[in-house]
This record gives C-alpha cells, sequence and structure tokens, in this order.
C-alpha cells in the first residue's frame, strides 16, 4: 500500500492518529501519551505515504518496506495507525491494555496482532532486530527498505551501540533508523537523567548518514524520508534525528516528561480531544 | 544387554559443526552467526561453503541474538554460536523479549557448556543455562551426548520451527552412539533397560552412567539407563515407564542440580508417581580452574558417583518397603 496522500489529509490522519491515542489512554487508565503523540507525525507519513507495504499482513514481508518500533511504550500511536491503514479493524483500539486483547501493553507478536513483527518493550533491541531483518532481505535480494523508531532515552541501552556499530561496519544501508528525539525520559530530561551529548557526531564517527527534522511538521517528515529513501542503498545506514515535543497537539501535555506514562482524567480527555479536531471517525 | 564401547573420543562441538553445514546443504534459508568465536563453535566448514550465509557480529553477543531474532523475518534460520554463559546468562534478556516471546525461529547453539571449559575459570563456565532456558515458555532445550548425536541433533533442529537451545560442550569425549541416527526431538532414548534402578542421565553423563551401569552390574545390581538428550518438552511417558519399573531413579547432569534436568524430574514425579530421586549434579556452587577431567572428579560429576548415588537410592527405595 503506497498511497498519494496530500501534506493537508497526512495531517488531518496524524490527528485522528492523536485522538485515538488519547482515547485509548483514557480508556484503560494506563499507557504512555506523551510520546505516541510526539510521533503521530512519523507514524502516519511513513504508513500512509512512505512505506511500501501490504495490510494483507505477512510476517515474512518480503517484496514490501518493513518497520520496528524499538520503543514499545508508545504503542497507542503503532496500534492506531496499524489499524487505520487497514492491518485491523479500528474498533479493536477499544481493547487496549484490556484482558485478552491483541493490543497489549507493549507490542507483541505473541497474540498475532497483524502488522506486528516484533515484541518490544525492553529498550534497545529494536535497533539489532531490525539490521537482522535487514541482512535476510540482502540475502534474498529484496530491495525493500526496513525502518526503525527509537526513543532517545533509549540510546543509553548498550545494545543500540553494538548496533550502531555493526550496520556501519558491514555496510547495512537498506535501514534507515530514526531516534525521537524529545529530550524527555521518565525521571526527567535526558539532560539530566544521562545526557546523550552531541547525537549527530555520535553518529557520523559511527559511519552512519545522519539526516535532521522536525517532527511535528508533516511537510518536512515527509521531505526527509523521501530523502532517506532516496540515500538508501549507498554504503551507509541512514539515522534520522527527529525533533519532536513530546505530547504534541495536546497543549497540556506538551514537552514535559510528566505525561510520558500517564492516562487523562475524563476533564482532561475532553480538553485534549476538543484541540484535535477529528478528520476521519472515532472508533 | 547391548555392550557400549567407544574407538574414539570427539568433541561435541565438532559434531555441531559437522551438522551445522549439513543443515545448511539441505536448507539454504540456514545461516549462522558467530560473535568472535569462529574456531571454538567449528563454524569454518560451514564459513568455508557458505560465505555469504555467515555473519561474524564480533564481540557483542545481544546485538548478535537480536539480529538472529529480526534475520528471521524474510525466513533465515539463523543459529548463533558463542559460548554458553554468554549464549544465555549474558544475553538472557535478548532471548526472552526478541526470540522466545516473538516466537522467533533460532537456534542459540551454545558451545563449553558446564565446566569443562576446564582452566578459564567459573567466568567462561555456566551451570545454571539449562535452567535459564527451560523456564522460557516455548523454548526448546537439547543437550546431545556425543559427536553423533549433536550432529543429528543440529540437522534436527533445522527442520524443527521454533526457538530452540543446543548445548555442547568442549573436550574430546567417547563416541558411542550410531553415526546415522535419526534424532527425534523430545524422544527420550532408553540406553540400557533394567530393573533395579534408573538412571537418566543427559549430555556427555551419559556415558558415565553407560559406565555406572557396567560397575553395577559387576555387584549384582541392573541398571536401566536413559539419555534424556531433549530437557524440554521433557519425554515424561519415558520417564514414568522407567520409574514404574524399577522404583528409583538418580538423575545426572553437568549442571547446577538447581534448575535442571533433574529438578524437571523431580517436579514431574511429584505430582504423578513419587519415588526416591538422587541427583548427580553440581551442589549450587561455580565452577573453578582446573583440568575438565579434574573438575568432574571433584563436583561428582563421574561414574563412579553415579554407581554410588544409584546404590543410596536404591536403599531408599528399599527402606520405603520395608
Amino acid at each position: 500500500m503506497k498511497n498519494e496522500y496530500s501534506i493537508d489529509q497526512l495531517k488531518y490522519i496524524a490527528t485522528q492518529a492523536r485522538r485515538d491515542v488519547v482515547r485509548m489512554v483514557h480508556g484503560c487508565q494506563s499507557g504512555h501519551p506523551g510520546g505516541s503523540l510526539g510521533c503521530a507525525d512519523f507514524m502516519t507519513a511513513l504508513y500512509f505515504k512512505i512505506m511500501n507495504h501490504k495490510p494483507d499482513f505477512n510476517m515474512d514481508g518480503l517484496g514490501e518496506d518493513l518497520f520496528f518500533l524499538s520503543n514499545g511504550h508508545i504503542s497507542p500511536v503503532f496500534y492506531s495507525v496499524l489499524a487505520r491503514s487497514g492491518y485491523f479493524d479500528v474498533e479493536e483500539l477499544k481493547t487496549f491494555r484490556k484482558l485478552n486483547s491483541r493490543l497489549q501493553g507493549h507490542p507483541t507478536t505473541h497474540e498475532g496482532l497483524p502488522g506486528v513483527r516484533m515484541s518490544s518493550g525492553s529498550l534497545g533491541q529494536g535497533l539489532s532486530v531490525a539490521i537482522g531483518a535487514a541482512l535476510t532481505k540482502k540475502i534474498k535480494k529484496d530491495k525493500s527498505l526496513v525502518f526503525s523508531l527509537h526513543g532517545d532515552g533509549e540510546l543509553q541501552e548498550g545494545q543500540i551501540w553494538e548496533a550502531a556499530l555493526f550496520a556501519a561496519a558491514k555496510k547495512v544501508d537498506n535501514l534507515v533508523m530514526t531516534i525521537d528525539v524529545n529530550g524527555q525520559q521518565i525521571d526527567g530530561s535526558t539532560e539530566q537523567v544521562l545526557s546523550l551529548g552531541e547525537l549527530d557526531t555520535k553518529w557520523k564517527a559511527f559511519g552512519w548518514r545522519v539526516l535532521y527534522m522536525d517532527g511535528n511538521d508533516m511537510e518536512e517528515v515527509v521531505a526527509t524520508l523521501l530523502l532517506a529513501q532516496k540515500k538508501a542503498l549507498k554504503k551507509k545506514p541512514i539515522c534520522i534525528l527527529m525533533k519532536t515535543n513530546m505530547g504534541h497537539g495536546v497543549s497540556f501535555m506538551t514537552g514535559s516528561h510528566k505525561w510520558h506514562g500517564i492516562a487523562p482524567n475524563d476533564e482532561q480527555l475532553s480538553l485534549a480531544l476538543s484541540e484535535l479536531q477529528t478528520s476521519m471517525n472515532d472508533y | 544387554m547391548t555392550k557400549y564401547t567407544y574407538t574414539e573420543k570427539k568433541d561435541t562441538r565438532s559434531g555441531f559443526g559437522a551438522g551445522l553445514l549439513e543443515a545448511g546443504r539441505r536448507n539454504k534459508n540456514v545461516v549462522a552467526l558467530c560473535a568472535d568465536l569462529v574456531g571454538s563453535l567449528k563454524m569454518d566448514a560451514f564459513i568455508n561453503e557458505f560465505p555469504e550465509r555467515f555473519i561474524q557480529t564480533g564481540i557483542a553477543e545481544a546485538n548478535m541474538m537480536g539480529m538472529a531474532a529480526g534475520m528471521t523475518i524474510g525466513g533465515s534460520i539463523p543459529f548463533t554460536g558463542t559460548f554458553a554463559n554468554f549464549s544465555t546468562g549474558r544475553v538472557y534478556d535478548q532471548i526472552r523479549q526478541s526470540i522466545a516471546y516473538s516466537n522467533k525461529n533460532v537456534k542459540i547453539c551454545a558451545s563449553h557448556a558446564g565446566l569443562t571449559l576446564g582452566e578459564d575459570g567459573a567466568t567462561h563456565q555456566i551451570l545454571e543455562d539449562i535452567g535459564l532456558m527451560k523456564m522460557l515458555p516455548g523454548m526448546t532445550v537439547i543437550n546431545p551426548c556425543d559427536y553423533n548425536q549433536t550432529m543429528a541433533a543440529t540437522i534436527a533442529i533445522a527442520e524443527y520451527e521454533g526457538p530452540v537451545y543446543l548445548r555442547f560442550g568442549r573436550p574430546a569425549v567417547p563416541v558411542f552412539t550410531n553415526p546415522d541416527q535419526e534424532f527425534e526431538i523430545g524422544k527420550a532414548w532408553l540406553v540400557r533397560p533394567g530393573k533395579d534402578v534408573t538412571i537418566a542421565a543427559t549430555g556427555h553423563l551419559v556415558w558415565e552412567a553407560i559406565q555406572a551401569a557396567e560397575k553395577l552390574e559387576q555387584e549384582g545390581v541392573d541398571a536401566e539407563v536413559i539419555n534424556i538428550h531433549t530437557i524440554k518438552p521433557l519425554d515424561e511417558a519415558a520417564i514414568l515407564s522407567s520409574v514404574a519399573k524399577t522404583g528409583c531413579i538418580v538423575t545426572a547432569e553437568e549442571h547446577n542440580k538447581m534448575g535442571g534436568l533433574g529438578e524437571s524430574i523431580a517436579r514431574l514425579l511429584t505430582t504423578t508417581r513419587v519415588a526416591p530421586q538422587e541427583f548427580v549434579a553440581v551442589d549450587d556452587s561455580f565452577g573453578e580452574s582446573g583440568k575438565p577431567a579434574e573438575l568432574m572428579i571433584k563436583y561428582g560429576l563421574d561414574a563412579d558417583n553415579i554407581a554410588g548415588k544409584a546404590k543410596k537410592v536404591m536403599k531408599r527405595k528399599a527402606s520405603l518397603t520395608d
């Protein structure tokens, strides 16, 4: 599936994804709205514009682009774009984090949810997985790409740097990783908790091609992802440093780590929805 | 009574290397990953024949496990290779989330398991790996007894869909099984029938169990020996039918007595047919430096100790019927 949506249409879809996120987290009074809202534009662009993918899901995904969510706690936005792009019924979003649901708090293959190819939640593992999938694509002469998304706090896990070293050394150039640089993690800002230093020089020094974008500017997101597709398959893995605002789109959730992992109450939900004009339909 | 003899000793890891090559020839989806221990894992032959299907990961086991999980997406069948300690304990969370919970078709191949890494000492030995792996839902755990069986097991797991932990050792041990054997995952092998005591052994301790049974025979004890090469899923029917006949059991493994084969069998017996059991296993300690043969004796993993435990458990059985 690769649709020719306009920037405005993509913005509408991203707004719908944000409505889904706050309603899902409110519905079970649990989950992670902040990062989900911040990444809604990127996830929408990826699934509705950039990736060549098939909602008629099969695990192997040969001949199509693949996506791996490494920071699994932003599952609400992942589930929303999967449902909205046709992997499963949008109604199922209601079951998020509830008993007997396929929409576990953190994504898993265990319950057989279409669109999910790897469990994530314990941080730092998704880049290795994405590299592995990219390696099999190379062995099978499949020219499609592998995309992944990571939190910036997640870079504190050592496995990320093992994977970073490997991908550059072995020229895994069918890989586009994106880092959500929102500067926030559970205990505070990344600066306070454990500063990541200069991310662009770090990734360049590891041998990656580095691109930058404002992750909450749809035009820029689409343009940068198109550029990444163009730069792919040229000897270097690609890392996109994506600046976002945690909680973007909901004024009172924006920019604070406090909304990393808490749910809005009824009043806060109404306020949030009033700021998010719907364009499709709520589940 | 079948007499088992051997004419040569070979290391089980070489059986793995030979099996990997054959599995690679039979199935083009088989790929191998190694964290800087190609020689130790005997992967050279596979690499020579299928260089494009080999991934050298460097000394980065967590990344290796994650990549192996990812490689299954698209149909590769990855075999990871490093020492048992770095195949399990070091990367437990990666195996748990990306391989077991995600039910990925990865074969975790672990050499130098148990004490037999010898002189390198406890940091490079592991006596907890069977427990760690068997506790993961959906993980198959295999510990073959000699070169031939390791080769057969390696070929068999390539044809099996799902995560597998395959454990083997470093030193050369007697080769006493058939070179053309079929390996059936989850099906125990009755090595030697007997009626007085069951000895259920795994890995190269099967040979020690056979030696113990022969010593016992000279003392008039008729011991049954079962090779439990698959620890999970456990062949419960084979164990229960043996214990129904003998009334008591000794379990023998190169592993901590906590969490290993013996504990799996104890759980089975307490929930079905209670029978006296004795453990031949490391008594909840780390290993140490030494020659493998010396360590086997110091930690009580040799034929003499198995025979002693057999006599002890038979006395306990007798006391129950007094």
